[in-house]
């Protein structure tokens, strides 16, 4: 018997319209875990680096985690993976919601698309029951119109579905999938899928999922939601509101947004307004929060609630979670009845929170500077928040200007050309990021924007203050209880990390300290990844409930697999090379591994290519990245060094 | 019948603090697997959260007794502006819905409060809320004795009202040959 996994995959070739049920090979979740590591696998043994992300050999997975659809608090993570039209690297998306365990309860681990279809369908998950259906009436329907429609034509109101809107079926490289109060945005995955034809898939499972060990692993899950109950009641000390708790950043809860709107950028992540949040501001924007929001929702087996339902008056409902309640509205220069208003238009879309606002603004911009013209824009309304509504119908349609931005900033500056290139200045490896710019460079950020290798921030940082607090005397406290830590070091340079003089930013911490901090910080992401944790209750809040002393248990209790500390630490450096090997594969060198130019106004070039220089020493690659024979040998992935050798990738001796 | 004081156990199901995560129906079902906790399977859940996220409609409903007809009731509440239809908060396995049945044999299921050996201290699924939508109370009553059909019978009971008594004898003749 397999356990906490299903040990089956659902391959699914479009082109063909072949489904099959195939039985994984057990060693590959002892190297790889689940979820990311052995999507990536797949990536790298079955797509070949020369395949275009819009082609019927690129891959589209769907997985689940390993921990999904058991017990495990907060383990409701799909993963889905593929090669992003954007970046032309790998491209990993993740959402929470309910769809992982339902796919799980219907029998299977992953669900994989290779192929494109001919017409727009569905696909229909129930048990052992698998069905290709024609989607040819839900073209051009609304993401979450979608997923109601067809819990409607299945009758099963239990079902999970994740679907695409028109911006995915119009390929658009922003385009997200949606799911629920969730979706996976990031790196226009939505494109893959609708490029293979694919608008929605509906999951309904009833079986079950077992567990090896089932009194220790109970005992480990209650212990979880006991320290949840915990970090409730005693919130973290000396950080702004939203770093207090667990969770994804609680801004449907959340009120004060004082250092959001102070903090980031607004327009196209150019303008800081430092003086905007107001008493006035506040009571406006409570007034209209509250209206909208009608209830505090969570994902699947979560006691948080970092989800919202929205009900704005003369609109459909929808669900939100997160920032993308303030993107629209800064990128706008606008209010918050505005960005509750056009996130619903977008939700139906489908399109990616960040990157979307981020285009709209930047299409602004060049109109404004005379490098788009009013040829371009024929037709656009005077005001900015009308222009935002017009410029996303035409994105998601592919209408005139709205082909070319569909591409988002990187590819539209190229195209659009007269130096458009200018503007499109917040991307990291074509990809837009948050709206942040910051005064001092801090190493430890630099790094994990370099060399991340899904190219947002919020998916690679936590665990470690993002600052360093004001006295001694705070620091004391607060690593007083860090039990998260790996090694007591990590208490010490956070202890000496000060706020200004010698043990700041941004020689301090210092080269290998932060190396160190990265890789800590990485480490967790790699394993909440692998096995469908949410980063809200791991990776990413400051003192989570799960963390490297208590994971190997999970593991080992869930699945029966011998596991402690260094082990798990091994499977991450696996995934974490796997990954890396994928993309330099696909041609990603040092020259990509870089921040925006005016992330930080203060740079310091020298430091930073010691920064990179020991990162990459420190993970085993050698000074471009690319991981060495040697790394690989200790890892057990030889077939990687073998490969890199043939395509001269890594040089011989 | 002779009167007996009895402890009462009652969840009180608030429905304004539940958001949606069914961590109800997993704990119920990894309680009742055998052994414990060695398997879960929401589609074997005693609690089921009726949830229409869209309409805010969120709303556990417990096991009751098993019926073998169904009923009338198809009206629709109103409450609050959301309309639940009779069906919602109704206990009943029966047959004209496929919840609080086993999904793979089709028998009834009953909420036991999870009775276990030592007792725990509340169900499970109250044990998992966190946010209190589901609490525990106990209270004391007066009530008449009555002799309750185990697990085995209401299942049995519900093989015969689908297959008649006379093949579930035979079958269980039959199998108990086989042993």
């Amino acid at each position: 018997m397999r356990y906490a996994e299903t040990g089956y995959n659902l391959e699914i070739d479009l082109s063909r319209g072949n489904i099959e049920r195939v039985e994984t090979d057990p060693k590959l979740t002892e190297l790889h875990l689940g979820g990311l590591g052995t999507n990536a696998k797949i990536l790298w043994d079955r797509v070949p680096p020369e395949s275009e992300p819009f082609s019927p050999d690129n891959l589209l997975i769907f997985s689940t985690g390993l921990l999904c659809g058991t017990p495990a608090v907060g383990c409701n993570r799909t993963i889905v993976s593929t090669f992003s039209p954007q970046t032309l690297l790998m491209g990993y998306s993740m959402m929470g919601g309910f769809w992982a365990p339902e796919l799980k309860y219907a029998g299977y681990d992953k669900v994989i698309f290779r192929g494109k279809s001919p017409n727009l369908i569905y696909v229909w998950i129930n048990n052992d029951k698998v069905e290709i259906r024609d989607a040819s009436h839900l073209r051009g329907k609304g993401a979450v119109e979608t997923a109601e429609l067809i819990r409607q034509e299945l009758k099963e109101p239990n079902t999970q579905v994740a679907a695409i809107g028109l911006a995915g079926e119009n390929r658009v490289y922003m385009a997200s999938i949606e799911q629920g109060r969730s979706s996976a945005s990031r790196l226009g995955i939505g494109a893959v899928m609708g490029d293979k034809g694919i608008k929605a898939i509906a999951v309904r499972g009833t079986k079950d999922i077992n567990i090896a060990r089932p009194d220790e692993f109970m005992e480990l899950c209650n212990d979880v939601l006991k320290y949840i109950q915990h970090r409730a009641e005693n919130p973290i000390k000396n950080v702004e509101p939203i770093f207090e708790g667990l969770g994804s950043p609680q801004e449907m809860k959340i009120i004060d947004e004082k250092w959001h709107t102070t903090g980031f950028m607004w327009g196209n992540a150019r303008s800081r307004k430092k003086d905007f949040w107001t008493k006035e501001v506040e009571g406006k924007w409570r007034e209209t929060q509250e209206s909208v929001r009608t209830r505090l929702i969570s994902c699947y087996n979560c006691p948080m609630k970092c989800g919202a339902i929205i009900s704005v008056p003369g609109i459909s409902t929808y669900m939100m979670k997160c920032y993308s309640k303030l993107t629209y509205t800064m990128a706008a220069h606008s209010d918050l009845d505005f960005g509750f208003r056009i996130a619903q238009r977008a939700t139906e879309y489908g399109v990616d929170g960040f990157s979307t606002p981020q285009v709209m603004a930047f299409a602004l911009e060049l109109y404004e500077a005379g490098i788009l013209t009013d040829q371009d824009m024929p037709g656009m309304p005077s005001d900015t928040e009308g222009r935002f509504y017009w410029l996303l119908d035409r994105i998601v349609r592919r209408e005139g200007i709205g082909d070319v931005l569909a591409n988002g900033t990187h590819w539209a500056a190229k195209q659009i050309g007269k130096g458009a290139e200018a503007y499109a200045h917040n991307n990291i490896k074509k990809h837009e990021q948050l709206p942040l710019k910051l005064g001092m460079l801090n190493p430890v950020y630099f790094l994990m924007y370099c060399t991340g290798e899904k190219a947002n921030i919020t998916q690679i940082e936590g665990q470690f203050p993002q600052e360093p607090f004001p006295t001694r005397e705070a620091r004391e406290e607060f690593v007083k209880d860090w039990i998260q830590v790996p090694d007591e070091k990590f208490k010490q340079y956070f202890l000496d990390w000060e706020p200004r003089g010698e043990h700041a930013n941004p020689y301090y911490p210092t080269v290998d300290m932060s190396v160190d901090i990265v890789d800590w910080q990485e480490k967790m992401h790699y394993i909440d990844d692998a096995l469908g944790t949410c980063a809200g209750l791991s990776s990413f809040p400051l003192k989570p409930p799960y963390h490297i002393h208590n994971y190997p248990a999970f593991i080992s209790s869930a699945t029966g697999i011998d596991m402690d500390e260094a082990g798990l630490t091994q499977v991450y450096r696996r995934n974490r090379n796997l990954i890396r090997a994928v993309n330099v594969r696909r041609g990603l060198t040092r020259a990509d591994e870089k921040p925006p130019e005016d992330h930080w106004k203060k740079r310091f070039p020298e430091l930073e290519q010691k920064l990179l220089d020991a990162y990459y020493k420190f993970k085993g690659w050698n000074n471009e990245g690319i991981p060495t024979k040697e790394t690989l040998h200790e890892l057990g992935m030889d077939y990687i060094s073998e490969d890199l050798e043939q395509r001269g990738i890594i040089k011989n001796g | 019948m002779a009167k007996v004081k009895k402890k009462v156990k009652v969840i009180k199901i608030d429905l304004d603090k539940c958001n949606g995560c069914r961590a109800c129906e997993m704990a119920c079902s990894a309680f009742h697997a055998k052994p414990k906790y060695s398997s879960n399977n929401p589609a074997r859940s005693r609690i089921r959260l009726i949830r229409d996220p869209l309409r805010d409609v969120y709303l556990p409903v417990y096991a009751g007794e098993y019926t073998k007809a169904e009923c009338s009731g198809r009206d629709k509440y109103v409450i609050d502006g959301k309309e639940y239809s009779e069906c919602d908060f109704c206990r009943a396995s029966c047959p004209s819905r496929d919840v609080f049945k086993e999904p793979d044999s089709g028998l009834p299921l009953k909420c036991d409060m999870c009775e276990d050996d030592p007792p725990q201290e509340k169900p499970l699924c109250v044990q998992w809320c966190l946010n209190d939508a589901l609490t525990y109370e106990e209270r004391e009553e007066e009530v008449e004795e009555e002799v309750k059909p185990e697990d085995v019978e209401i299942g049995l009971d519900s093989l015969i009202d689908k297959y008649g008594l006379q093949k579930v004898m035979d079958s269980i003749a039959r199998m108990s040959k086989k042993e």
